[in-house]
């Protein structure tokens, strides 16, 4: 059963392969069963190898072939399972497939579609290799793979410039990540000697003690590449722009699974952390920065899906700060609850965006709570889970429990916890303010059109995991249900504070659970009431001007632009006509002249040609008389 | 003999030169029939009487006879001598001298680094070129008169004017 | 017979191959273009000859016969394509035919 294993990320890259190959060639109908059949079927095969799996929960490794074999330099093509790996493979198959039949319907009248489900296939392909990988290089493939396929999808309306230029400017960012994280895997190839994933923690706790400058620059250019792949502080600025793309592209590359490789490359790499401290320090302070930074910037945001895609780079602050603070798989249980409620929220607000004729502005919609129920109670429900209101949503649990292991950390501990309590705040009243905003309040814009089963059912499936899929880890003061960080034992090492269910930690769940609802009461108040004072607090210039700030990103692409772009542009003008250029170009207009030379030759006349052949044969008797 | 020789090559030697030097076309066509005829000579006292023949007969009589008819037929004038003397200016001849001087230059070395040799002089009788023609030589025979017939396929084809191919189409 | 030297016969054969090759060179009509390539093919023939001579066999004709069908035929198609192009070009001009230039 388990040696299924491999055929797991073939199923998605066999359906590239054939949709590629037949480009615009096959029905609509064949377009549709095999982009979302062979996610399905993936999906299904993930589901009887987690089964397996967890009948004896031992890491497995199945190597298929050797990629390369370079003296001692011998990188397979090998797929490992274990606790995390099997996680990540079982919620990214089952989200995956979820978006691909909601696509089926949202996409059903684009020209594109053949494409679309091609570079979504080849997108799910290359995830899995990423997170299945038993090796670095093979896991960078995937990296590679998935970075290819969010360019093409993220400018999959390429007849629109801005799409292209929003693409260009993710691959772009993300490619200074990938460098870092290139030169950081030619340090460990160096002085490890290997690059699969086991023998590589083994060999560098052995080699390196803690501390010391080897691990810490490995372990800080492997943040550097998780930092562009998970849009985190410095590296976050193509996030908003990818909502170029279509939604469903949004929900699954830029929500639920892309961009928690990032998390996915620490947590797996954990021994390299482990032994360089100020780096893992450094990862919980770029997640507390970038939650607060991206939930002041998405307060200010008017662009629906902009809304949601600050909202994931907030919560990948959270997923950053439970890494660096050690708590391992509480990272990757919000990883889990967060694929729930983003892609429902993505999927909810395509719905929404669908309805009203590509209208994103959400000042321009309104009172759509009895024109669009399904969507309304979709949003609904994903906000609750994203503001991680109390005990009846999944985001409440992982949450509390990044929170609870933030504040035992040491000395920067209530500060990373005061961070990420704000950050909750903040998180409440935007969400909220997008609810009250869109499905509250008069109708400013009518829906027009129906709503499908192959839309339906992702919601209603979306919404009872957003709901319910926090259930497999409650803590021991409310239920005790220690399954999901069981799970994972086996594979990350346990937090560094367990959670006991003291009196503190209580404590500070009730502060947390107080201050999501208190957040929720600031949003209804500020965007259903409406009082008066608060109106022109916000007029007010200097409130406009902080406004405008933070809905700029912190003024980030701006500081880009000045540093970065427009001097490397102004390097390249002025670099146009240097020595090797002019080599080249001397080589091209050396030969035209040549050509124009020999062209004066062909003059058509017979007397010049045959005056040709007589020298020609005078020269060769001359070699044969004398030579 | 040998006097003759000397004759005839000389006599060969000035009209091939005033063929080439000849403004009439006629005239130049003439000198080359002569020289012709002296060449035949030559080809006598070295001892190949076959070859004189031949050189008379198909060289200078027929060979040279085409030429006088498409001369007939080109029907130039006294235009023509106008025209040639325009086209030979003074310093035509430099180059194509100082090639053909070049080239003559080479063969001249190479015959005078050899040792003299003699011409045995023997008469080669008409009957033992024909048994050389019928014996090894056959297969060049074959293909000497496989160009022959290209060579006469060619030339009827190339001959027609357009009218009379649209008239044998439209017999045909 | 008495003797002639095959190197004289030689020289001749050149000087005559030499004063073909300028008459090509330096001519402009066609007409007489075409006969100075029949000058040069006559000394080689007479090259021929004199070999034969030498060595007092009768290839030399043999070869000289074969190099006349071939004259033959060459004259025959040359003059009909000289023909052709007078009356394409209305001249008889070698340098008017450059179509080919460039």
């Amino acid at each position: 059963m388990l040696s299924l294993l491999a055929f797991i990320p073939a199923f998605p890259l066999l359906g590239f392969a054939i949709l590629f190959v037949t480009a615009g060639l096959l029905p609509k109908r064949w377009i549709t069963t095999i982009g979302v059949g062979s996610v399905g079927i993936s999906a299904f095969l993930a589901l009887i190898v987690m089964f397996a799996f967890l009948g004896a929960p031992q890491p497995y490794t199945k190597v298929v072939w050797t990629w390369i074999a370079v003296s001692s330099f011998t990188p397979h093509i090998g797929f490992y399972l274990d606790a995390l790996s099997g996680l990540m493979m079982l919620v990214i198959t089952f989200v995956s497939f979820l978006i691909h039949l909601y696509s089926a319907e949202f996409m059903s009248t684009d020209e594109g579609y053949n494409r679309y489900f091609a570079y979504m296939n080849l997108f799910v392909a290359s995830m899995l290799v990423l997170v299945l990988a038993d090796n670095l290089l093979f896991l960078y493939l995937g990296w590679e793979g998935v970075g290819l396929c969010s360019y093409l999808l993220i400018g999959f309306w390429y007849r629109d410039p801005a799409n292209g230029l929003a693409a260009r400017k993710a691959f772009i960012v993300t490619r200074v990540g990938d460098t870092a994280m290139a030169i950081g895997l030619f340090v460990l190839l160096t002085n490890l000697g290997t690059l699969d994933i086991q023998p590589l923690m083994q060999q560098a706790v052995v080699h390196w003690p803690v501390g010391s400058a080897l691990p810490i620059a490995a372990a800080a250019l492997l943040l550097g590449g998780a930092l562009g792949k998970s849009a985190q502080l410095p590296l976050q600025t193509w996030l908003p722009d990818a909502m170029a793309g279509p939604t469903p592209v949004s929900a699954l590359i830029h929500a639920a699974t892309m961009v928690t490789a990032g998390v996915y490359l620490i947590a797996r790499t954990h021994v390299l952390y482990d032994l360089a401290p100020p780096v893992q320090t450094a990862v919980a302070v770029i997640g507390a920065l970038t939650l607060l930074l991206a939930g002041f910037s998405a307060l200010n945001q008017t662009d629906l899906k902009r809304i949601l895609a600050y909202s994931t780079i907030s919560q990948i602050g959270y997923m950053f700060l439970a890494l660096g603070v050690g708590a391992w798989s509480a990272a990757i249980f919000h990883f889990m609850t967060h694929a729930f409620f983003k892609a429902l929220l993505f999927l909810s607000a395509g719905v929404v965006v669908q309805h009203l004729g590509e209208e994103h502005d959400i000042f321009r919609m309104g009172g759509l709570r009895q024109r669009l129920p399904l969507a309304f109670w979709s949003f609904l429900i994903g906000s609750i889970s994203l503001a991680a209101l109390p005990l009846i949503d999944a985001g409440f649990y992982s949450k509390d429990l990044i929170l609870w292991e933030a504040w035992s950390d040491g000395a920067l501990g209530p500060w990373l916890w005061a961070a990420g309590l704000f950050g909750a705040l903040l998180t409440a009243i935007y969400i909220f303010r997008a609810v009250f905003v869109v499905f509250f309040g008069p109708v400013r814009l009518e829906p027009t059109g129906l709503t499908g089963w192959r839309i339906a059912i992702p919601l209603v499936v979306l919404s009872i995991l957003a709901l319910t899929g926090g259930f497999v880890e409650i803590p021991s003061y409310l239920g005790n249900v220690p399954a999901f960080s069981g799970l994972m034992r086996s594979a990350l090492p346990g937090p560094r504070v367990a959670a006991a269910g003291s009196s503190l930690e209580i404590m500070l769940s009730v502060i947390a659970a107080v201050v999501a609802i208190l957040g929720v009461c600031i949003a209804y108040i500020a965007f259903r009431r409406r009082p008066a004072f608060l109106e022109a607090l916000v007029r007010s210039p200097s409130s406009l001007a902080l406004q405008h700030f933070w809905e700029t990103d912190w003024g980030f692409d701006w500081l880009y632009d000045r540093t970065l772009v427009r001097p490397f542009l102004w390097i390249a003008r002025i670099d146009q006509g240097d020595v090797i250029d002019r080599f080249y170009s001397g080589l091209a207009s050396l030969s035209r002249a040549t050509y124009r030379q020999l062209s004066e030759t062909e003059t058509g006349r017979v007397r010049r040609y045959a005056a040709g052949i007589t020298a020609g044969s005078i020269v060769l008797i001359a070699i044969l008389v004398f030579a | 003999m040998t006097i003759a020789f000397y004759i005839a090559a000389a006599v060969a030697v000035v009209a091939t030169a005033l063929v080439i030097i000849n403004l009439n076309v006629v005239h130049a066509l003439l000198c080359l029939v002569i020289s012709f005829l002296a060449v035949a000579i030559v080809f006598y006292v070295l001892g190949a009487p076959f070859a004189a023949a031949l050189e008379v007969i198909v060289y200078a009589g027929a060979i040279m006879v085409l030429f006088v008819f498409v001369l007939i037929m080109l029907n130039t004038g006294g235009a023509a001598i106008q025209q040639e003397r325009h086209w030979l200016t003074p310093w035509i001849w430099v180059g194509p001298v100082g090639l053909a001087a070049i080239l003559l230059g080479e063969f001249v070395y190479l015959l005078w680094r050899n040792p003299v040799a003699a011409a045995s002089g023997a008469l080669g009788e008409p009957r033992q070129v024909g048994a050389l023609l019928f014996g090894p030589y056959l297969l060049a025979v074959e293909l000497a008169s496989m160009l022959l017939l290209a060579g006469l396929v060619g030339a009827y084809h190339l001959g027609r004017t357009d009218r009379q191919a649209a008239d044998e189409r439209g017999r045909m | 017979m008495s003797v002639v030297l095959m190197q004289h016969a030689l020289f001749l054969a050149m000087v005559l191959f030499a004063l073909g090759t300028i008459g090509v060179l330096m001519r402009r009509n066609l007409i007489v273009m075409l006969m100075s390539v029949e000058i040069m093919l006559n000394a080689a023939g007479l090259a021929f000859i004199a070999a034969g001579s030498r060595w007092g066999q009768a290839d030399g004709q043999v070869m000289f016969i074969l190099i006349l069908a071939l004259a033959a035929a060459e004259v025959a198609v040359g003059l009909a394509l000289i023909l052709r192009l007078y009356q394409r070009l209305g001249t008889l001009d070698a340098d008017a035919a450059d179509k080919m230039r460039g």
